[in-house]
């Protein structure tokens, strides 16, 4: 890694020169909530004068730039009783400007589910190389607990990384790309003040968070409560809607769909996003359902985000951001459901017994 | 037409209207990149907006509309004597549709206020499910057209024929749209099948919910959710009765 500071206005025009010449997304306002606060989303962007650097947080998060919401995975010819595959693993440059260190902690994580296991994707792998990522720190909103999942600082995962130390933007340098982009602009070594004033923002940044979880020990906490009535609790409030799965940075279970061409030459399989709070996301052929209830099919996506799936070593892969408590329109979110959980459990008085005394 | 080394037969297929305003059939005629493909699986029996031919062999039915008045429950019947499969063809097939609206009123009310004193004989309306056995649904004001190719292609081919169980937030949240709900409006995507990409509300407009309800509704907590937001319960009657797609669930208020 490469540190240097350069000015906001020269920020400026350095990402403008690049959005100018890349197909690129930014954070931009899209409307006002009833709330009179602004509501933002990763938009194209075609100048620099588009983006938002002072936004809080986007609705939906950055996954769908490396997991579409609907993929075409191969398209089928029929010829002479016979047939034949077409695969692309085609994905055009792009840059993506202002992503959270959360947001780039997901893309770590969805790296090590689609590129690091048995079967890496190779239409993930198109889109993952194939772009230009540049993060910012930000002062946490009342409900991030990145802090918690310690998503709130992030090391790999990014071209560049900047943090605002003022008058300035603090440059965390992370692949020659970014470097040789920045020599035609000007840049500075961090002076000693500099290194003060990232020191400051971080420590700043980190005693911001209002809201906390205690996640430690959650896996086995899960697997204990796995029964628990609690499930049944937020399940009844459910709507079986799939917003927090969309929203979600890391959430990335799809189906499979098939459909023929409406000439009949030829058909095509798709990869669509989906959400295992769906009602049928665990429904097989035959029609039977493995999760009928909504509490279970809820319990399920804690279960993958907070205790995790031998699929990715059992790593929890929430990163705190909170989208999907934000979208959620029943006001389920993690913090509620986790507490709830761990409360259940940690006031009841029944069985317990005193601890043996130390000896 | 060949399919994979199977001979196939183009399906015959007849396409009648009832109660309604012929908006659904129009769409199977639209969408003219597909049109000449979507047409060569069919072997048009009976359409009378893109065919003069009248002929009382088909496989398929399309039945658009609702039924409203006695002499279509004979002719309804009748169709469903000739057909192999039928399907009910947009949200008044589905649901009874706009139509149903006069339910809420007494009848002779509402012959009036269209009619005048003229003698018009009607009924309540009803959906064709309220008459005879209905094999598919496509429900939509209007159909998407999408979806009626996948569906008729699906049959022709012999494959799974299905709608989307979940609902249309689903499809809303992959346009990037911001949630009407948090603009403080109302609307029925949390509870309404999608498969309609999302048209309404990504044109701002609140989901009306011509889709119907989507599989193993919550409405409860909808009803909760609601309230919570202090909008107003009355709307949401409003728009729940609007295409009587909702009728099943309408005393869940809680």
């Amino acid at each position: 890694m490469i540190y240097k500071v350069i000015s906001k206005g020269e920020f400026k025009a350095f990402i403008d020169a690049l959005v100018q010449n890349n197909s690129s997304f930014g954070p931009r306002k899209v409307d006002t909530g009833s709330n009179g606060k602004p509501i933002y989303q990763f938009m194209p962007v075609k100048s620099v004068d588009e983006i938002d650097f002072d936004y809080t947080v986007t609705h939906s998060s950055a996954k769908h730039f490396f997991l579409p919401y609907r993929d075409e995975l191969s398209h089928f010819n029929f010829s002479d009783g016979n047939w034949e595959q077409e695969i692309r693993y085609e994905a055009p440059p792009i840059i993506l400007i202002g992503l959270r260190p959360c947001d780039i902690n997901a893309v770590n994580i969805l790296d090590d589910v689609m590129l690091h296991g048995a079967y890496p994707s190779p239409y993930y792998l198109a889109r993952r190389k194939n772009n230009f990522i540049i993060g910012m720190d930000h002062m946490p909103l009342p409900d991030c607990f990145c802090h918690s999942m310690n998503r709130h600082t992030v090391n790999h995962g990014f071209n560049l990384f900047c943090s605002d130390i003022g008058d300035s933007y603090y440059l965390s340098i992370n692949s020659s790309k970014a470097f040789n982009f920045l020599k035609e602009f000007k840049i500075e070594e961090p002076t000693y003040e500099d290194n003060c004033l990232l020191i400051e923002r971080r420590k700043n940044i980190k005693n911001s968070f209002a809201t906390k979880i205690e996640v430690s020990g959650l896996p086995c906490f899960l697997d204990i409560e796995f029964d628990s009535p609690i499930w049944q609790k937020w399940g009844d409030k459910c709507l079986s809607c799939g917003s927090c799965a969309m929203v979600c940075p890391t959430c990335y279970c799809y189906s499979v769909e098939e459909c023929f061409d409406i000439d009949l030459k030829g058909s095509t399989r798709q990869n669509h996003l989906y959400s295992c709070n769906l009602v049928d996301f665990a429904q097989v052929t035959g029609g039977h359902n493995f999760r009928p209830k909504t509490g279970d099919r809820l319990k399920y996506r804690y279960y993958h985000h907070y205790r995790g799936f031998a699929a990715n070593d059992n790593q929890q892969i929430c990163v705190g951001c909170n989208r999907c408590g934000r979208a959620c329109l029943a006001d389920i979110n993690p913090k509620d459901v986790i507490n709830d959980l761990r409360l259940e459990r940690e006031s009841c008085m029944i069985c317990v017994s005193p601890s043996p005394d130390k000896t | 037409m060949n399919h994979l080394g199977f001979e196939m037969e183009k399906v015959k297929i007849g396409s009648f209207d009832f109660t309604c305003c012929e908006g659904c059939q129009l769409q199977l005629a639209n969408k003219e990149s597909t049109l000449p493909d979507f047409l060569a699986l069919l072997d048009i029996r009976n359409f009378r907006e893109i065919s003069s031919e009248r002929l009382d062999d088909y496989d398929i039915a399309l039945v658009e509309g609702s039924i409203t008045r006695p002499d279509e429950i004979e002719r309804l019947k009748a169709i469903r004597a000739k057909a192999k499969v039928l399907i009910a063809f947009g949200t008044c097939a589905c649901f009874g549709g706009v139509n149903s609206l006069k339910n809420r009123i007494p009848q002779e009310e509402a012959i009036r206020e269209v009619y005048d004193n003229k003698a018009v004989e009607t009924m309540p309306s009803m959906k064709i499910s309220d008459v005879v056995q209905v094999d598919h649904s496509i429900p939509g004001c209007p159909v998407s057209k999408d979806e009626v190719e996948q569906i008729l292609v699906g049959i022709v081919t012999r494959s799974q024929v299905s709608l989307p169980t979940y609902p249309v937030c689903v499809d809303c949240k992959q346009q990037l749209n911001t949630c009407l709900f948090d603009l403080g409006e109302l609307c029925l995507g949390p509870i309404t099948r999608a498969g309609c990409n999302a048209v309404c509300t990504t044109g701002k407009s609140a989901c009306l919910g011509c889709r119907g309800p989507a599989e193993e509704l919550n409405m409860p907590a909808f009803f909760e959710l609601v309230k919570d937001r202090a909008l107003s319960l009355n709307d949401l009657h409003e728009m729940l009765a609007f295409y009587n797609a909702f009728e099943p669930f309408a005393t869940d208020e809680t």
